[in-house]
């Protein structure tokens, strides 16, 4: 596996901050079922940029993992099938490649997070041999390179005694730890962007922020985008530059981090910060949103989310409201910033 | 950190089909097999075989008036299948003894019908009980139970059969089905024992243990109907493995015995002329496969429907 | 993993003993005299059977029966067979045969069950999925001595192939059908186990990891989802070599394959209870030992194993 790709010289350069490195442009994603077909992703559009953190916050079924596994490639299917859009890597559309290009990408130019490391692992091979394979199939080095490299990286991603534990299985290891293994994994060929799916909620809560830390910081060094899916928003306060909210297989509104938390301009937005436990509000009863996320086969007309909103209309009943753009109450546009809901302005203003 | 947005009802994060799939779980397990299973038609035409199996073994004399075990060398020694003759006897010709081979391979089905049965629920009983008392209670009971299930599935069933019924000097259906019990349970037992220990840790054992209720109700109204289906399923598939077990016995010569008519036996009496009277050994081979085949379509199919696993 | 290996050996001791003792009073407790049975429906020669109670040692308590016979079984005595010669001496004798035969059984089994069940898998719901399920339903439903007769029927007598019969146990070439009959019921269940292992396990996190790592599909299937689906499959070739053993005994019969099984046939139809008894206790602890082989096996496929 020492062939490099053709246009390797071109696409590896590095990108200044700030130019898209990743682009999904109205991406549709089905799955074909025995009951029908389930609309998980309708129309997402979002773009990552060099060194930037891209935070995608949603529900289980909103549609977050899917689109990730869409730009991975690791989507099953069937039964999943995506209908219409584009993936640009570099400017170049992945969903037109072929397998083997997309292969050449995975891992060594996208590498990805998984949530649960310890099924993520293989049980049966050492992690070790985890870490090195990604050398051994990509650069075509030796076994004992393969594995003086795979401590290299454990050290670098502060796992105590990494000699010795090169050979360790992953049940051999504590959670924190199997994630710091999959975390350095994906470095591993020092990607241009990581995909991590939900990184620390199989986590105790003290070791979620230590991976978090250390995914953070070497973001930063190696300058990677990172698009950090989770339903935490405890999570991305910290360490997100933007953020798109998912609903129902559509992003409901983006903003810049602070902007969205300080200021939501959707009512789903606005009833996930509202359920955020505050010591100021102690005694009080935890507001919860009402009613269940939508079944994905007979998604309710309208916009998705109008049965469980406060304050839904007749037109919330019927028709999709589009992503709109946002603006301030002196009618001055918020860059960056828009929402997919009807009565916006009520929401952001009123 | 705590999950801040997840509402009261929210599993971990799965894929959406499974998701909007949910509403559908209200059906039971039981009736959902059953609804399956009407639809396959694996499970029709197995279960029609096996059911005109029953029958013949129950009422063989409604299908041949002839006697399969009179046998009339000078008129029948060897000849071979008249299909002109239905149900008169002649239609799979006779036997190296002039015995209408029709006739024998009506009457081999009860031997065969009967031990399968008979070997399945003694060893279901039997493993399901010992199982049940391993699993349930742990401890010594479950040392004691499983070490002596070990012992005995230390013995391969063929080779086992054959040291048991050895020690017979007559044998009948009742000892071959002695033999494969005494040697069958243990795949039960272990099995019982899988099943009901993970079906013991499951909360609504422990809500009912926490409310009160008996040790026998717990067994029987809670555990036993959510742990049945991997018993049931194992039963039904090792039917047809059971039959051709007898039949493997009486092959050899160490299962039933004359006057029984069993399929092995003539299989067994047939191979010797196998290139001059091939006919004689085709239909009781012929019969037994059909019937090992309908039984193991049938546990294929109640798998299929019972185990949620592989839906 | 030395103390894997240790632990498993102490485990084994108790179902050894245990093991060999339910043979023992199987032969000797069980009701029926397997002497008397050599006269068949006659009643025996007074006279002749307590010479042969004598020479098997049944006129003996049955505490000292057991001992001699556990006795023998440490020192390779598995009794006398009732014309005087010690049964080692016949297994002995024929054992080269039927390690050859149920080697190549294996080895049939094994590559053509693991591969079948492989593809099966990995193209669930296909052609070849759907007619890899008939075709091993049809394998199971077949008792082996009607897959036997079969066989010997097509490629013996009509197209002439090979011999009916084998007429030469040491040319391994003459063996190849007797181990195609002998292997092919297991190869059936492999082959299920090893499609239904590989279409669970090809839905793993694990695949998808290593898929998202760029490997090539080959190592994808080749390192991280066949090594882990054959992990049931090793368990059950430790307890079909018990299968094998009780086919060898239907097979070797058929195809005159003079080895373990066709021996132990002949002591069947010739009545020679302590033979048959001497013969099944030799092969109970083949068994165990290969269980135990297995077991060491299925330790190195899985640490889980290893360090639990």
């Amino acid at each position: 596996m020492t062939t490099v790709i053709e246009n390797d010289s071109q696409k590896s350069g590095r990108l200044e901050v700030g130019t898209p490195l990743l682009e999904v442009k109205d991406l549709h994603v089905e799955f074909h079922t025995r009951d029908g077909v389930a609309k998980a992703v309708n129309g997402v559009n979002y773009s990552v940029a060099a060194g930037e953190t891209l935070a995608v916050l949603g529900e289980s079924g909103s549609g977050k993992s899917v689109t990730a596994q869409t730009i991975m490639g690791i989507l099953d299917m069937p039964p999943g099938k995506v209908t219409q859009g584009e993936i640009l890597y570099r400017g170049q559309d992945m969903l037109k490649m072929s397998n083997e290009e997309r292969r050449k990408i995975r891992g060594r130019k996208i590498a990805m997070i998984f949530q649960d490391a310890l099924s993520a692992l293989n049980p049966v091979l050492s992690v070790g041999y985890q870490l090195g394979e990604m050398f051994r199939v990509h650069q075509g080095v030796s076994k004992a390179e393969a594995k003086a490299k795979a401590i290299e990286l454990m050290d670098r991603v502060r796992i105590p005694a990494a000699k010795e534990r090169v050979n360790d299985y992953p049940h051999q290891f504590s959670g924190g730890m199997r994630q710091r293994i999959m975390i350095a994994m994906a470095l591993s060929l020092q990607p241009d962007l990581i995909i991590a799916d939900e990184p620390t909620t199989a986590l105790d809560v003290t070791v979620q922020a230590q991976v978090m830390d250390l995914l953070a910081e070497l973001q930063a060094e190696y300058n990677m985008g990172l698009i950090l899916i989770t339903h935490d928003l405890g999570v991305v306060a910290d360490v997100a530059d933007k953020i798109a909210v998912m609903y129902a297989g559509r992003i409901v509104e983006t903003a810049p981090v602070h902007e969205l938390y300080a200021n939501p301009a959707h009512p789903y937005t606005k009833g996930l910060l509202r359920s955020i436990p505050r010591l100021d509000q102690k005694g009080q009863e935890l507001y919860a949103i009402k009613g269940l996320p939508p079944n994905l086969l007979k998604v309710p007309a309208g916009c998705a989310f109008n049965p469980r909103c406060d304050v839904a209309t007749d037109l919330c009943r019927t028709e999709i409201p589009a992503l709109h753009h946002v603006t301030d109450k002196d009618g001055k546009e918020l860059t960056g910033r828009r929402s997919a809901c009807h009565l916006w302005k009520e929401t952001l203003h009123g | 950190m705590p999950d801040l947005t997840k509402t009261a009802e929210e599993t971990p994060a799965q894929a959406p089909v499974a998701a909007a799939a949910k509403p559908e779980k209200a059906r039971s397990l039981g009736s959902d097999a059953w609804h399956d299973l009407r639809r396959k038609p694996i499970f029709v035409i197995s279960a029609l075989l096996i059911l005109l199996l029953i029958v013949i073994a129950v009422a063989p004399g409604l299908f041949t008036s002839v006697d399969p075990r009179a046998g009339d060398l000078r008129e029948h020694f060897h000849t071979p299948p008249n299909y002109s003759h239905f149900f008169e006897g002649d239609w799979f010709g006779y036997d190296g003894q002039g015995r209408s081979i029709y006739a024998r391979v009506i009457y081999g089905a009860r031997a065969s019908v009967v031990v399968g049965i008979c070997v399945t629920v003694g060893t279901t009983i039997l493993g399901g009980i010992f199982g049940m008392l391993a699993g349930y209670f742990g401890g010594w009971i479950d040392t004691i139970i499983s070490r002596v299930t070990d012992i005995f599935f230390g013995i391969p069933l063929l080779l086992g059969s054959l040291v048991i019924l050895n020690a017979f000097t007559s044998r009948t259906i009742w000892s071959v089905v002695f033999a494969l019990i005494t040697l069958g349970w243990t795949q039960m037992t272990r099995v019982m024992r899988g099943s009901v220990i993970t079906v013991k840790q499951a909360d609504f054992v422990t809500a009912a243990k926490a409310l009160g209720a008996g040790t026998g109700r717990i067994m029987f109204k809670h555990i036993l109907p959510n742990a049945i289906a991997p018993v049931i399923v194992v039963a039904t598939i090792s039917l047809g493995g059971y039959i051709a077990l007898e039949a493997t016995l009486s092959f050899l010569g160490i299962g039933l015995q004359d006057p029984t008519i069993s399929w092995g036996i003539d299989i067994n009496s047939a191979q010797k002329l196998i290139r001059t009277a091939p006919f004689a050994l085709f239909f009781p081979a012929g019969m037994l496969s059909i019937t090992v085949l309908a039984f193991i379509m049938l546990g294929d199919a109640v798998r299929d429907a019972l185990d949620p696993k592989l839906r | 993993m030395g103390r894997f290996v240790a632990r498993r050996l102490l485990q084994m001791i108790p179902v050894f003993l245990g093991t060999t003792a339910l043979i023992f009073f199987m032969v000797h407790l069980l009701p029926g005299d397997p002497l008397a049975a050599l006269w068949g429906d006659k009643a025996p020669d007074p006279v002749q059977l307590a010479a042969l109670r004598h020479q098997q040692h049944f006129d003996e308590p049955l505490i000292q029966q057991y001992l001699d016979y556990m006795g023998g079984l440490f020192t390779g005595d598995f009794g006398k067979a009732l014309d005087g010669r010690p049964v080692l001496d016949k297994i002995t004798e024929a054992l080269p045969v039927t390690v050859q035969l149920a080697l190549l059984a294996f080895g049939f089994e094994i590559v053509l069950g693991i591969g079948i069940g492989l593809f099966a898998g990995l193209r669930r719901g296909k052609v070849f999925d759907k007619s890899a399920l008939v075709f091993t339903l049809l394998l199971i439903s077949i008792p082996v001595p009607v897959l036997g007769f079969l066989f010997q029927t097509i490629f013996g007598i009509n197209l002439k192939w090979v011999k009916p019969t084998v007429q030469d146990s040491t040319d391994i070439t003459q063996l190849v059908l007797p181990a195609i009959v002998l292997g092919s019921l297991s190869l059936a269940y492999v082959a299920r186990l090893t499609r239904t292992s590989i279409a669970e396990n090809i839905k793993a996190d694990y695949v998808r990891t290593a898929v998202a790592k760029g490997l090539p599909r080959r190592r994808v299937i080749g390192t991280h989802l066949l090594r882990n689906s054959l992990i049931p499959v090793v368990t059950f070739l430790g307890t079909d070599l018990g299968a094998l053993m009780g086919g060898a005994i239907v097979t070797e019969g058929i195809f005159n394959v003079q080895g373990v099984g066709h021996a132990l046939y002949q002591a069947i139809n010739m009545k020679e209870g302590a033979t048959v008894s001497g013969f099944v206790a030799f092969l109970v602890i083949v068994y165990l030992a290969a269980g135990l082989i297995v077991d060491l096996l299925y330790a190195v496929l899985d640490p889980r194993i290893r360090y639990a």
